[in-house]
């Protein structure tokens, strides 16, 4: 029982850090319709930036995540400006061919910063890094439960914004429906360059919150790219809420995947809910809530 | 014009099949060779992805299926691998009915992912199940024709095949309801054509071939594990790119677009060092945004602009302004 409650706590408490990343790509995906490849690539550069802020400065990562995020906001708002916008002006016979380019932007990103940091595997030592706290003889990592909470208030604010400001519902209009969103006074393309920007942000904390437990390699990105797209689908697209459960599911079914099956089978659990999802529940869990209401 | 074509296409078969007398050294023959898979994974995908329009993120998983068909054989029954290049395809299409009735229930980016989903169970499976497929051990043979000569004309005749057989298929009925199954499914759906059953006709080739390029490589590689030929970066996604970068539904385009790779990745190779992926990348980015239908899908754009320049010169400086 108790290695149970543990695996369930572990995995609720990456969960929410996963949820934190996926959430920047659900916003992406739900303003712009288009996949991103490349947002495992901001995670992994976000947790680089933190990384060096550490390292170098001597800052601790959790005040390192919010230079991070501002940089990474820049990042992101330069790339889809001039580089995913222009391509939505041109004419091509697949539309995937966004996709192509944000796998562009992925492989600058990530060799770029092969080419800076080299392949080691690195990681940030801080003095709580392996404390651990027992609840009833189940032992809590200290960074793990950190990063939880302030996943859960990022989320909470990032869900205030979008619900209560001008932009934030500007943002959601854009996600509706843009070309109303456009009728209505609402400058679509200036509204999905800070959407990406924030994505890329909220990518960086992410990252960030999982650099005192995770290694740090600069192919690290395919990891949070798939596992993102895993909670985007079980939550709905452009989804916040969805997203948060997506994310605690996915960790859950992980960690449970992890101790009661194998370690190397825990990406597959992962992967087949994912499909079930998607064949049965293609709005994933906000279709449900939606069934639910009605 | 269609003679053009007819002589255009006997004069690559000639180049093609003469090449081996003036290239010699082992080196270019492989960097020949390795064009050619690439030419086939990328003309069967192009008969899914780019005449049907289903976006696949998960040849892998076909490509991989025979590899590993090939392989096996070897490591269980010592049975030759080339029998692997009859297996093979058989292995990858008997799999892709499975896939097709699961992913073609869905559409778009959700075809994409699902694809994506199952490429990557296919790895985790194989890297998993290790007393059936060595894990990730990988599995090594001893090949025995060393001689890169064959490989190359082995490789030339199934590209001749994969291509002979995409292009009957696209120029046929049913490469007509391919294109009008991309181009919009509801309205193909309410003229008759039976969506799902053509999808599935596109995707048996399509895997078949795939498979058949698995089998291949093992063969002449004589080494596969499954982070490399079930590997989401370096097959499924790289596959894409070779057609992007060639010509999204076009006949020629990918084998232009395996050619462009190779080359262009053995050349950042060699001059840029440790940058040679990163300047790809670059220059990734770079086709797609000024090219975006490949550079086969472009060569009107691009005859234009070489026939403005020549205007240009003439004096002809006014017209170049104006548009």
């Amino acid at each position: 029982m108790v290695l149970f409650g543990q695996t369930v706590i572990s995995g609720i408490l990456l969960g929410a850090m996963y949820a934190l990343i996926a959430i920047g790509m659900t916003l992406i995906m739900g303003v712009m319709k288009i996949i991103n490849l490349a947002h495992g690539a901001l995670v992994m550069v976000g947790m680089y930036v933190t990384y060096v802020c550490s390292k170098d400065f001597g800052i601790d990562p959790y005040i390192g995540m919010f230079i991070a995020m501002v940089i990474l906001f820049f990042i992101g708002c330069l790339i889809q400006k001039y580089m995913i916008n222009r391509l939505v002006e041109v004419d091509s016979i697949l539309p995937e061919n966004q996709v192509l380019l944000t796998v562009g932007i992925m492989l600058v990103l990530t060799e770029g910063s092969r080419l800076i940091f080299k392949s080691d595997y690195r990681s940030v030592a801080t003095d709580y890094s392996s404390s651990t706290i027992f609840l009833s003889n189940m032992s809590i990592s200290v960074p793990m439960l950190i990063g939880f909470f302030i996943a859960l208030l990022f989320t909470l604010l990032l869900h205030l914004f979008l619900t209560r400001t001008d932009l934030g519902k500007s943002i959601r209009a854009t996600a509706q429906d843009r070309d109303a969103a456009v009728y209505m006074g609402v400058n679509a393309s200036r509204i999905t360059m800070l959407t990406f920007g924030i994505g890329s942000a909220l990518a960086a904390a992410g990252g960030s919150l999982l650099l005192p437990i995770f290694y740090l390699w600069p192919d690290v990105g395919h990891l949070f790219t798939a596992k993102s797209f895993i909670i985007t689908i079980l939550g709905g697209m452009g989804s916040t809420m969805g997203a948060i459960i997506g994310g605690l599911i996915l960790g859950i079914a992980e960690s449970l995947g992890a101790t009661y099956i194998s370690m190397g089978y825990k990406d597959i659990v992962g992967l087949v809910i994912f499909l079930l999802v998607l064949l049965f529940l293609p709005g994933g869990f906000r279709s449900l809530a939606k069934r639910w209401t009605h | 014009m269609n003679n053009k074509k007819y002589l255009l296409t006997v004069i690559a078969l000639i180049v093609a099949i003469l090449a081996p007398v003036f290239i010699k050294a082992p080196y270019q023959l492989h960097i020949l060779i390795l064009i050619i898979i690439w030419a086939i994974i990328g003309t069967a995908w192009n008969l899914l992805g780019g005449y049907a329009g289903q976006v696949s993120f998960g040849h892998a998983a076909f490509f991989g299926l025979g590899a590993y068909s090939a392989g096996l054989l070897e490591l269980h029954f010592g049975i030759s691998p080339w029998w692997g290049m009859l297996l093979g395809p058989v292995v990858a299409m008997v799999m892709a009915l499975p896939i097709g009735l699961i992913c073609f229930r869905l559409r778009g980016p959700y075809f994409a992912l699902a694809m994506l989903a199952l490429g990557e169970i296919f790895r985790l499976l194989f890297t998993n199940l290790s007393s059936l497929t060595n894990g990730a051990k990988g599995i090594l043979i001893m090949p025995a024709i060393t001689s890169k000569m064959l490989y190359y004309y082995i490789g030339l005749f199934i590209l001749g095949l994969t291509l002979f057989t995409a292009y009957r298929i696209v120029n046929s009925k049913i490469g007509y309801y391919l294109v009008a199954i991309r181009e919009d499914q509801d309205a193909a759906t309410s003229l008759g054509i039976s969506t799902t059953k053509y999808k599935n006709l596109a995707l048996l080739p399509s895997a078949c071939f795939t498979g058949l390029a698995g089998a291949f490589y093992m063969n002449y590689v004589a080494f596969i594990d499954p982070n490399i030929v079930f590997s989401l970066s370096n097959v499924s996604i790289m596959v894409i790119l070779v057609v992007m970068l060639g010509g999204v539904a076009t006949t020629w385009g990918p084998t232009v677009g395996a050619a462009l790779y190779i080359f262009l990745g053995e050349l950042f190779r060699d001059t840029l060092g440790s940058a040679n992926v990163l300047v790809f990348g670059v220059l990734v980015c770079l086709i797609i945004l000024f090219l975006p239908n490949g550079v086969v899908g472009e060569m009107n754009m691009l005859k234009r602009l070489v026939k403005r320049k020549k205007s240009l010169q003439g004096g002809d400086r006014d017209e170049f302004l104006r548009s």
